[in-house]
Formats: C-alpha cells, structure tokens, sequence
C-alpha cells in the first residue's frame, strides 16, 4: 500500500532534537496528577519522579530545566500522544511491554520505577490475603495494563471477580470510598498516592500480594535512534550520578574530581555530549536540574514525603536493588 | 451542458469524485504514515485473545473471548443505555412538556423550572450526581435493602431473581409471541370494521386472552415450568440472579432527565404551534380537555415535535458515550478505551466507533422520518 515503503532510512531519523530546539523547549506527556510521579502543587508548578526526569532531559539539551511544558494525559491518551508527536517523551508512569515495544511504534528508553500491582482493601474486611478475594469487585483505570492482570490473577487462582474501569484516578478514589468496590488496584506506588485522597488513608491496607511486575519508564517515538540515545543516557546519566556520589549539591566540587568516571559523567574528559548531538556538559545539567536519581526519589517518594515509599527493588543494585546505569563511558 | 439536469448531473459526480479522491488520499496516507511508524495496522487484531473482563456483559463473553466479541458487548451495552434512555427521556419530555402549558400554576412553575435547571447544567455533573448520590444512597451488601427475600438493593446494584424455564416452557413463550402477532392482526381488521360497518368489536378483551389468557392456561397445564435463581448474599457480593448495576441506572437516570429538559421544549413548541381555533373547535364540540390534548391537540403537534425529536434522541445516543466517566462499559469504554489501549491500533478502532454511531444515527433517523411521514398530515 506504502509508496514509501522502498525508503531505508525512518523519515524521522534525528528529527526530534531538530524539532525540540527549534521549538525552544521539550513537550513532555505526564500523568493528570499523581503524588510522588506527576502533580502540581498548589502553585501550579508540575512536580514527581516523571517530572524530575523531564526537567533533567530539557536541561540536558538545553541547559535550562524549564524549558520544558507538560501534557496531562490520560492512560487511555497517552500513547497516540506520542505517536501523533503531541509531545517528545512520554514520563508518566508507563509499564514496559513487549506488545507496546513493538506494536505500538514506541520504545522505552529505560526504567525509573521498579513497580509491581497491589491491590487495596478496607482494613475493616479482615482480608490479609489476596487468594481470600473471591467475589470481590475491583475498581481501576482504564486502558492500563492492569485490567489485563486482575484478569491473569484471578483466573489462575480460581477466583471470581467483577472489574470496574474509570477514566480517570479520581473518579476511582471517589467510587471506592463510596464503596462500590472492595478493592482498589493499581501499581504500589499509585495505590500509596492515591490512599493519601481518601477520607481515612488509615482505614485502607495495601496487601502484600504483588500481582505483576511493572517496570515504569520513559518512552520515545521509534525510529529516531538519537533520540532514544538522549533520553536513555539521561536516565542512565542520572543513575550514575548517585552511584559515584554526585549530587545537585557537590556537583561543581565534583567537576574537578580526579575520579575518570566522574570526569567523563561530567563532560570533563571525553566528549560524550557531541556524540549525543549535545554540550558536553549536558549530564552536568540534567543532573543540576533535577538531582541525582537518588535525590529525586527521596525528595518525591521517599520516607520522609507523605508517601512514604522504601527505596525497595529500586536501590541502587550495590545496595541490593535494581537500579544499575549503564557504564558512561 | 445547457440543460441543468445534465448540468446538475455531471456536477453531482464531480463532487462525488472529488470526495472519493479525498477519501482515497486520506486512507493511504494514513497507512503509510503508519507503516513508517511502525504501528501495525488492519483489522486482524480483533480475532486477538482480550483478556480482561467486563463487569456487565448481556452476550456470553469471559476473558478468553476476542477483541471483535468486546466490540459486541459494548456496543450492546450502548445500545441498552441508548433504548432505556429514549423511552425514559420521551415520558418525562412528553409529560413535562404538556404539564409547562398546564393551567395550574403550580404544575407550571415546576415543570418551567425543571427545563431550565436540567438543561443548563452539564451532562457530566448529571452523571456524577447520579452516579455517586445513587452510591452513597444505598448501603453496602451486607446492610441489602431486602424486598421478601428476592429483590436485594445495595450500592453494588440491583439484585432480581432469574427466571429459569423448564420444559416446554419455550412453547409457552411462542404462544405469547403468536398471541402478540394475532392481536395486532385482529385490531387491524376491527379498525377496518369499525370504519366501515360501525360496529365495535372487543379488541382489548381477545389481545388480553391470547396474549395472557391463552398462554397462561397452557403453562399451568404444564404444570408451572418455571424457576427462580434467586440471589443470595456469598462472601463479599450477591451471586446468582440478575443485576441492575448502579452505572448502569445512573446513566440512564442522567441521559434521560437532562434529554428530557430538551423533548419537553420540543414538545411545548408543538403543541403551541396548533392552532388555538382547534382547541376551541373541540370544547365547542364539548370534547373534555383530557381528550382534546390527545386526539385533537398532540397529533396534530407531533409534525412539529418529530423533527427536532429525532435530534434528541441522536444526542442521547451520542452522548451514552460519557458512560467511561462512570466506569459503565459502553463502546467507547470498552471499545475505544480498553482495546484500544490493549492494541493501540488507534486509526482502526476510531474508525469502527465511529462507523457504529454513525450508522445508529441513520437508523434513527431512517426510522423517525418514515413515522413522521405516516403521521404527516394527509392532504385531501
């Protein structure tokens, strides 16, 4: 059907850095508001892990991390988003699939979240195991994987079940306190967020039973290699940073660090920016805008934020987690 | 070139060309474009596996069904919102509408207060005033509002008893079919009769016996074939019977009474629109006003009020596709949004949803036109 079908280069090879600078900043798709990952505060300003890792790739390519604007997207929105190029990245808490690697014409450039689905209960039905749910109706998201792991879960351990869908996270919270549903499922760290909306976070129990994995991260067009390379080495970029232990406050010490590592993270030696088709010092930046992955964790869904969340399978693999930069080198 | 039905001809088919040529363009470069993004199109992912359930499903379907029979139960999950919806809307219109020209004045404050307050305020905020009063109304499962053990309301829905028939109870049901088939014959050729000759004939009394009667003796002579699965309260939930889920009640409630806001407009419209020489015509005849608004008055309004209905009904049918707010699995929830999700085949399933109102338009309208023409005035 295709005449251009004979062309052996994608048209949009390198195209997107192209178009990101001549617009002046980076389009960055976000969740409509979800604590720890993507939320505006009460000044309006967009803030989270997803946000962080933007304001990290814009400042990457441009030195400055505001010169990013956000998309609210809805589950169901945010992959046609990124296909009809409405925004560059996709950062909104978006689980990593073999069908959405290849079908959906996108690719993932890394995780930033090792997630798996929980599921939520009132505390006052006694339940502390999942395999004790038959019956029960879930309430959820809609065009989300994880209608499609209720499914999985409770087929395979015979349990019935009734699922209810919502377009969005706040009719869901809403539906649930009013006791539609017994359970209310999404990723841990959703379910953490979204237990702070409810009349008593307190009276809510998040189980111990993860019913999948969900490695959420960045996603990209596919087609445009240099791209992908830019926003992958930011992530990777951002992990290595804590792994040699640069940080947002050490890091013009850092610059003048012996460490060869560290030189070549921070443009210093070598010239890894070029090769990305960006300054030299676009780790210096990415990091400067938004911490190191370790900080950007802790300042958004750490301990000591209202979520509470344990750093968990996503410590840094010397600490017996998962999260591992590829070597900068 | 000079005789304008050829003129009108060969530019009728210019136009036509030139839309088949847009069409044409559109369609292949959007597969082209597609093609380069490497996003799989066609429509063979609808024999894929779905996978994931759905809460209200009134043909078989399990998780093990394919995209294609998702498609169906949303698009019957449409349709049943869009039939209930309809009726609902056109009585509450009718009755509101009627009661706006009302000589009480109190019936008409209220009734001219319902339009503009129903009318003004955004389906959404229907939906969800509906959806989350209707919720926090009733008490959850365990606390069931119990009507003689058989009718159970609580915030997950409305349980009834399944009717489970026997043996021959399937003859019973033909009976009632027949019987049905048989009165509309037999009020036919009483009307005919009756125009002809004057003479009466008992129509209410014969559809009351063939359609009740007849096969009620049949089905007790069966010995009563019948059973109930009744709904019984099992760990978290009801199980057994049937269930009126409370998306599906809200949404229906929210589509119809802000419709209705609408119809009664349309309804008081037309009926002003009849002459009042017509009503005066009746009462001189002494023709009560009950009987006046329904033989004289309504018929000869509903040329007016047809039309515009028929839009009404389009916009309710359109608008059921709000249903996702409320977690109702509509086509546009189940089809447009799950699938769609599961797939990202976006071009294809947008171009299937949208097909599907569109064609539910035509009929509607196909439909609503042809009673308009046999309710038109006939010309002498």
């Amino acid at each position: 059907m295709s005449v251009h079908g004979a062309a052996a280069q994608p048209a949009d090879a390198g195209a997107t850095l192209a178009a990101v600078k001549a617009k002046g900043h980076l389009q960055c798709g976000v969740s409509q508001g979800l604590p720890g990952f993507s939320n505006p505060d009460a000044t309006g300003e967009w803030t989270g892990l997803d946000v962080d890792f933007c304001r990290a790739v814009a400042a990457a390519i441009f030195g400055d991390a505001s010169a990013v604007r956000f998309t609210p997207l809805s589950a169901k929105e945010r992959f046609t988003a990124l296909q009809s190029r409405e925004i560059d990245v996709l950062s909104r808490n978006t689980t990593w699939t073999l069908d959405r690697d290849t079908s959906l014409g996108v690719n993932f450039a890394g995780v930033n979240y090792y997630d798996g689905q929980g599921l939520m209960v009132r505390k006052s039905v006694g339940v502390t195991d999942a395999l004790e749910l038959d019956g029960v109706t879930l309430c959820t998201n809609t065009g989300t994987t994880t209608e499609l792991n209720v499914a999985d879960f409770f087929r395979s351990n015979n349990l019935e079940y009734k699922i209810l869908a919502f377009e969005k996270a706040d009719e869901v919270v809403a539906a649930y306190n009013a006791n539609r549903c017994d359970v209310y499922t999404t990723d841990v760290s959703g379910l953490a967020a979204q237990r702070l909306k409810l009349t008593e976070p307190d009276a809510h129990v998040i189980l111990d039973t993860i019913i999948s994995k969900e490695p959420l991260g960045p996603a990209v067009r596919q087609g445009d290699d240099q791209w992908l390379d830019i926003v992958r080495w930011t992530l990777n970029a951002l992990v290595a940073a804590e792994e040699l232990g640069v940080t947002s406050a050490n890091l013009d010490e850092m610059k003048s660090s012996e460490n060869p590592q560290i030189k070549r993270l921070l443009g210093t030696e070598g010239a890894f920016g070029d090769a990305l088709g960006l300054s030299n010092d676009w780790a210096y930046n990415a990091i400067k805008a938004a911490g190191n992955y370790g900080e950007s964790f802790e300042r958004n869904l750490g301990v000591n934020t209202p979520l509470g969340l344990a750093r968990g399978q996503n410590a840094l693999w010397t600490d017996g987690g998962l999260q591992y930069a590829i070597p900068v080198r | 070139m000079n005789d304008p039905r050829v003129r009108g001809i060969v530019y009728q088919l210019l136009t036509l060309l030139v839309v088949v040529w847009i069409g044409v363009e559109f369609w292949t470069n959007a597969v082209s474009n597609l093609e380069r993004a490497n996003i799989a199109s066609g429509f063979g992912f609808l024999d894929t596996t779905a996978g994931f359930g759905i809460v209200q499903t009134l043909i078989e379907y399990t998780e093990e069904s394919s995209y294609g029979r998702a498609f169906f139960v949303g698009l019957f999950n449409t349709l049943i919102v869009a039939f209930f919806g309809i009726i609902l809307a056109t009585v509450i219109g009718f009755l509101v509408g009627i009661g706006s020209l009302s000589r009480n004045w109190l019936i008409r404050q209220i009734c001219v207060a319902y339009v503009e307050v129903m009318r003004n305020i955004p389906l959404l905020l229907h939906l969800f005033f509906w959806y989350f009063g209707v919720l926090r109304a009733v008490p959850g499962p365990r606390e069931s509002l119990n009507f003689l053990d058989s009718v159970f309301v609580n915030n997950r829905g409305i349980y009834f008893p399944r009717p489970e028939g026997g043996d021959g109870f399937g003859l019973v049901l033909i009976l009632v079919a027949i019987g049905i088939a048989a009165s509309f014959f037999i009020a036919r050729w009483a009307r005919k009769r009756r125009e002809q000759t004057g003479q009466p004939f008992p129509v209410l009394y014969w559809s009351l016996g063939l359609i009740v009667g007849l096969p009620l003796a049949v089905f007790l002579l069966l010995g009563m074939p019948l059973t109930f699965d009744y709904p019984a309260l099992k760990g978290f939930n009801f199980r057994g019977g049937i269930v009126m889920i409370p998306e599906f009640i809200s949404l229906v409630l929210a589509l119809s009474i802000y419709t209705a806001g609408f119809i009664a407009e349309n309804v008081r419209s037309g009926i002003q629109s009849v002459n009042k020489g017509q009503t005066e015509a009746a009462y001189a005849l002494g023709i009560q006003p009950g009987p006046t608004m329904r033989l004289v008055i309504i018929p000869q309004a509903m040329r007016v009020i047809i039309p515009p209905l028929t839009s009404q009904y389009l916009n309710l049918t359109k608008n059921s596709s709000l249903a996702v707010a409320i977690a109702y699995p509509d086509l546009v929830s189940v089809f447009a949004g799950t699938v769609l999700n599961q797939t990202g085949q976006a071009v294809e399933i947008l171009f299937l949803t949208m097909s599907v109102y569109l064609t539910l338009s035509i009929i509607t309208s196909i439909l609503m036109n042809w009673y308009n023409s046999r309710i038109a005035l006939v010309e002498r």
